[in-house]
């Protein structure tokens, strides 16, 4: 059996009824890696044996450990203790960090096997997955095409059964629009819900952790094992962990879900358009109760965000320095000279671009033109969906206004780049959850992908829904 | 607007990013456009308005002040580029 190709309860059962062993599956994963991976360059850092080893070491089963036996790849910029961590740049070159993640502990308590690391646009800076020091990752439906990003690697995994599972993290959209684009499920969890140490840092204030799966059940038992309250992370929020996978299946009659028409723009494709309104009847079949509605500072989340972003990726990324650790660039006259080479030979073009953005809007005279004012209309944003959330208890959008764009088709131009995330970007800067699932394909073939977006914690809630429409979809 | 290529070039400069000159005819092209764009924002009445930096109403966290072990430094100077025994290691910075 290609035990690649199942989810992760799938597994369990089978695992639990005795009939496969944990390296049964790593060694599936293995083969499919090294049958796909050189065309789709979806994993940078992958040791199979380590893997095997890994497997082999695993305590005997006890009840607690929700991912007892299951392989699973992290994002390239999640701290694993002694593995390779970098960003998907060169000035991370070589860097194995002396600690894990606080979510790497969890998986690891809960029974995972880690596996490796996914590409991944560098420090999360893109939405294709283009501007990885380690190359283009493709898109498995068609290998012309991005695989969106920044969690690319992670999604395309998945989505080529290259994983059973991953993690990703989501600053603008990073997890819900490379699931979309690669056909797979996508979680933001509500900003506090999962720990952020061990996370290097893009933008502090928007930064979640978040998984990548197969199916809606899968994205919960990861959420479950991966949130709570954590000492490292003082952002991280003391609230109690629901069991999301039993609260999942309760349907969505009498649920009311409200349509904003500011993502029903011009622009936006005309396949994906169709996909949505389909998906809106299926939902009101369900029992659920669809109103158009509006959350008219929408237009303004791009603007915002790559102000607010950029200013804080900036300050987070002073620390790559060349001193403590990754790359350091040679024959420097002076200290300052050495960073400063460093920092150009270490970062890509996009990294630098964002740093000299979030530096300017930061900068003496035009703080409050542009950064301050950002944060204004921020307050505005995250007001939007207060009032929304009175009347509605979901939300349903497009995860994407497009399916997966050709291979460098946007990267001369950032701005037409930015605007990619034109849909996902609110979420982050209201701080609320929103999951991406596959609602169908373009008639060439594509994924499109169905965004729901929910109170803060209340992932219960989007993923009742989700899981309502997949069951239905099938 | 705002962006020149002297600006382009201080900015750099305060984040200590090298450019070469390629790099600062496109970047100054490319933010200059970025800008233009996020200058919609001015269009917006924030009068009154709170910026929100953070979403959570977060207050100050605090804890026990215990003594725990912190990483061992000789973990901690694994990965430095350049060191001598437990230091980082760099270039000269007092002018003689």
């Amino acid at each position: 059996m290609e035990l690649n190709r199942l989810t992760a309860h799938e597994l369990t059962a089978l695992l639990d009824k005795g009939d496969i062993s944990p390296v049964d599956i790593c060694n599936n994963i293995i083969k499919e890696i090294g049958q796909k991976d050189k065309g789709l360059n979806a994993v940078v850092h992958f040791d199979p044996e380590k893997a095997i080893e890994r497997a082999k070491a695993l305590k005997g089963r006890d009840s607690s450990a929700a991912l007892w036996g299951l392989p699973i790849f992290i994002k390239d910029n999640i701290c694993v203790k002694d593995e390779l961590t970098t960003c998907g740049s060169k000035i991370l070159e070589g860097f194995a960090p002396p600690y894990n993640a606080t979510v790497v502990d969890r998986l690891c308590r809960a029974g995972a096997i880690l596996m490796g690391k996914t590409n991944m646009d560098e420090f999360a800076f893109g939405s294709s997955t283009e501007t990885s020091f380690y190359g283009v990752t493709k898109n498995p439906w068609d290998r012309d095409r991005i695989p969106g990003g920044s969690s690319g690697g992670s999604a395309a995994a998945v989505a080529a059964n290259e994983a059973i599972f991953a993690l990703g993290s989501d600053t603008g959209g990073s997890i819900r629009q490379p699931a979309s684009l690669c056909g797979v499920v996508g979680l933001k969890p509500t900003y506090g819900r999962v720990s952020r140490y061990g996370l290097i840092a893009f933008a502090s204030s928007l930064d979640q952790i978040g998984p990548i799966t197969k199916d809606v059940e899968d994205a919960a038992i990861l959420l479950k094992v991966i949130s709570g309250h954590d000492n490292m992370d003082p952002t991280s929020v003391d609230k109690s962990v629901p069991d999301f996978p039993s609260l999942i299946k309760r349907g969505i009659k009498g649920l009311k879900i409200g349509i904003p028409k500011e993502y029903f723009i011009e622009g936006i494709d005309s396949e994906v358009r169709q996909s949505m309104r389909d998906a809106i009847k299926k939902l009101e079949t369900l029992g659920a109760i669809c109103e158009d509605m509006s959350l008219p500072h929408t237009e303004y989340a791009v603007a915002v965000y790559y102000l607010v972003a950029t200013a804080e990726a900036s300050s987070n990324l002073a620390r790559f320095d060349g001193v403590q650790y990754g790359f350091r660039a040679d024959q420097a006259a002076s200290v300052i000279e050495m960073h400063k080479k460093t920092r150009q030979e270490g970062f890509g073009s996009e990294a630098k671009r964002r740093i000299i953005l979030g530096t300017f809007a930061l900068s003496s005279g035009y703080y409050d033109a542009y950064y301050l004012r950002a944060l204004k209309v921020r307050t505005l944003i995250k007001r939007d969906f207060e009032e929304a959330f009175k009347k509605y208890d979901v939300i349903v959008t497009p995860t994407s206004p497009t399916p997966a764009f050709k291979i460098n088709e946007r990267t001369e131009d950032p701005l037409t780049m930015y605007l990619s995330d034109i849909f996902t970007i609110s979420a982050n800067l209201a701080g609320i959850p929103g999951i991406s699932i596959p609602c169908g394909f373009t008639k060439s073939g594509l994924p499109i992908g169905l965004q729901i977006l929910g109170k803060p914690f209340d992932e219960e809630t989007i993923l009742r829904t989700a899981y309502s429409y997949e069951q239905a979809a099938k | 607007m705002d962006i020149t290529k002297d600006t382009v070039r201080y900015v750099a400069d305060l984040a200590r990013v090298g450019l070469t000159d390629e790099d600062l005819g496109n970047f100054t092209g490319q933010l200059d456009r970025i800008l233009g764009y996020v200058n919609k924002l001015k269009a917006v009445d924030v009068s009154g308005l709170e910026p929100t930096s953070h979403v959570l109403e977060m207050k100050n966290i605090y804890r026990e002040d215990e003594v725990k072990d912190s990483l061992p430094v000789s973990e901690v100077m694994k990965n430095a580029p350049a060191k001598k025994g437990d230091m980082f290691k760099v270039g000269k910075i007092i002018e003689a």
